[in-house]
């Protein structure tokens, strides 16, 4: 696990990647404490993250796009399998090196609140709650990123595909205004998520049988609640799309509460898609 | 040392491997031999823990691959067929990035390394990028990351691939000296290659194993008779009529005209076959025909090759022909 931790962070450090991921978020980070903290005189620094979170949706793909996926191309996976070591250690090494690499620039900007607080009161413990959540969102994202990048041997088609998630999940909040909030548009929403549910299964284990009928079920399931209490489908899917969201729960921290249901939420996002990484990169033996 | 039993692979309803079973007792140099698609690549990466299998166990000196891959993968030192570098790292980067993957610390793993450097000859170029080196080198590193950790057993897939004559002679040199303290299997479509530095030969084809001996008893298994091949200025009735005169022979045919000379082939069921060149050359000599050429062909490993692929399946060979030809006929009909 540390070989390849350590072998991950050289391969990051030898090109651009980590340079790239680390500016984007200081200067990011940097425009909003200049905005916030300097011009408008904000005493609060979490404010400054919750305007910085928005990078996260060019940055984390950028950064996770070829962690799996040019394994691949390479036919480095190869080596990776005959090596004396379990795909969950190198799927842990890699997450961590990806952490380590999200961390350095996020040292620097744990710098600012000191530096402000010379010059008039800063909330020091709101600021290092957000800065800790922040840092375990942007894991989260990670992992996500980690999981994407597995699922393909394209790079470009990885970032693309990391971008749009992060982005829909960024906007999930806003967009769960909009979408329908009838039981019947809870019910078709739902059924469209089984059924993309069950193409995912198919691409996974080759296996159209077992697919459709984990979708079948699944629909009949839903008809069934639905026909006996259509109530528990009202305003489900907007329900669903703030619950899923990762930076609506980063509100409670800006808000100066440290939440521990958030924290715990993004813990078991990271192990989560941890999980399916590992179980992806399996996989491929079973082809 | 690797124990193969009963291995079967199916990709959706296509049988890469079929009951493949066989053994491989240590320090001798194995030979993996199969037309392009015959399974030799599945074959090796199940016994590497690359690829499962559908059926059937693979153990490296009493671990099976896969109940206990850590303890068994340490044995095996693995090239797969298309060498597994990172292209933006220098070689010794890569190396002892491999060394400490496969547990190897401090003292003990700079002295690995330095070792199989000099082994495979890198030392010149392992401070440069992998990406600039030639095909040969990177075909070196990838030995050199097989050799770490002092395995047991180096798996080589199709190694010689793609370097010039050199490089080949250069590599078959190294798996020449592994071979004398580890047990090396590499596989080839090559097979003056595998007749060249193997002790021991497995030809594989369609997935089943259909021959595992010494190359010279392969050799022997050949049926075939021996040929003899002629250029004479006889003509062909001429050939025909004089070669009447002379026993043992069981066919004979013209391969080819060039101007008056003509090209034939004669085939024979006796051991000796000095004795029918003799009786040739005389049966010419005394009809006034000069013999220009006389050459023998003996059967060798390639002929075995051949004949033992072809045999294995002529029946699903046919149907497949069939087959094509009833698409097209199809395919004609649509339009």
């Amino acid at each position: 696990m540390i070989a390849v931790l350590k072998h991950e962070l050289r391969l990051y450090f030898h090109s651009l990647t980590a340079y790239v991921f680390g500016a984007f978020l200081l200067a990011f980070v940097g425009i909003g404490a200049v905005l916030y903290n300097i011009q408008a005189a904000v005493s609060n620094f979490e404010f400054v993250l919750d305007f910085g979170k928005l990078i996260f949706v060019v940055i984390v793909p950028i950064l996770t796009m070829r962690v799996i996926s040019e394994e691949r191309k390479q036919k480095t996976d190869q080596l990776l399998y005959s090596l004396p070591i379990s795909t969950t250690q190198v799927i842990v090494g890699k997450y961590l090196s990806l952490l380590i690499v999200y961390m350095i620039p996020l040292c620097l900007i744990s710098l600012y609140p000191m530096i402000f607080s010379r010059f008039g009161d800063v909330y020091l413990l709101t600021s290092y709650g957000s800065i800790l959540a922040f840092f375990i969102m942007g894991s989260a994202l990670i992992a996500v990123g980690i999981f994407i990048s597995s699922l393909t041997d394209n790079q470009g088609f990885a970032a693309g595909i990391g971008i749009a998630v992060i982005l829909l999940n960024y906007y999930s909040v806003s967009l769960s205004e909009y979408v329908s909030s009838t039981a019947m548009g809870s019910v078709i929403a739902m059924s469209v998520i089984i059924i993309l549910l069950g193409l995912v299964i198919r691409h996974l284990t080759k296996n159209t049988n077992l697919a459709y009928g984990i979708s079948f079920i699944l629909i009949l399931g839903i008809m069934a609640v639905y026909l006996i209490d259509m109530n528990k489908f009202e305003g489900l899917l907007p329900r669903i799309m703030s619950t899923l969201s990762l930076f609506d729960r980063f509100n409670a921290f800006v808000n100066g509460v440290f939440d521990m249901t958030a924290i715990m939420y993004y813990l078991t996002v990271i192990a989560f898609f941890l999980f399916l990484s590992v179980q992806s990169l399996e996989k491929r033996r079973y082809n | 040392m690797i124990l193969v039993e009963h291995l079967t692979k199916c990709y959706g309803d296509f049988t890469a491997i079929n009951d493949l079973s066989f053994e491989i007792k240590e320090s001798q140099v194995y030979g993996f031999l199969g037309v392009n698609g015959a399974g030799k690549t599945t074959t090796l990466n199940i016994m590497t823990g690359c690829l499962s299998a559908t059926e059937g166990r693979v153990t490296i000196g009493g671990y099976d691959i896969f109940e206990e891959p850590k303890k068994a993968k340490k044995l095996i030192g693995y090239l797969p067929e298309h060498p597994p570098l990172y292209m933006n790292e220098s070689p010794l980067e890569y190396l002892r990035f491999v060394g400490e993957a496969k547990g190897l610390r401090g003292g003990d793993l700079n002295h690995q390394v330095d070792q199989v450097i000099q082994k495979t000859k890198l030392d010149d170029v392992k401070n440069k990028s992998i990406s600039s080196l030639s095909k040969g080198y990177k075909q070196r590193v990838g030995i050199a990351q097989a050799l770490l950790g002092n395995p047991k057993v180096i798996i080589l897939d199709e190694p010689t691939v793609g370097l010039d004559p050199i490089q080949i002679v250069e590599i078959r040199d190294l798996i020449k000296e592994l071979g004398k303290t580890h047990t090396v299997i590499f596989s080839s479509h090559i097979l003056s290659e595998v007749q060249a530095i193997c002790d021991r030969v497995l030809i594989i084809d369609k997935g089943k194993l259909i021959a595992f001996d010494e190359p010279e008893n392969l050799e022997k298994l050949l049926l075939a008779p021996n040929e003899i091949i002629i250029t004479t200025d006889a003509g062909e009735e001429e050939i025909r009529e004089i070669l009447a005169q002379v026993d043992h022979i069981i066919e004979t045919g013209v391969e080819d005209r060039e101007g008056e000379y003509v090209r034939a082939y004669i085939k024979t069921d006796l051991d000796n076959i000095y004795e029918i060149s003799r009786a040739v050359f005389s049966a010419f000599a005394s009809r006034g025909k000069v013999l220009l050429e006389m050459t023998l062909k003996k059967a060798n490993l390639e002929d075995v090759f051949i004949e033992l692929t072809e045999n294995s399946d002529h029946g699903v060979e046919n149907k497949e022909r069939t087959s094509t030809i009833n698409k097209s006929e199809s395919e004609v009909a649509a339009k």
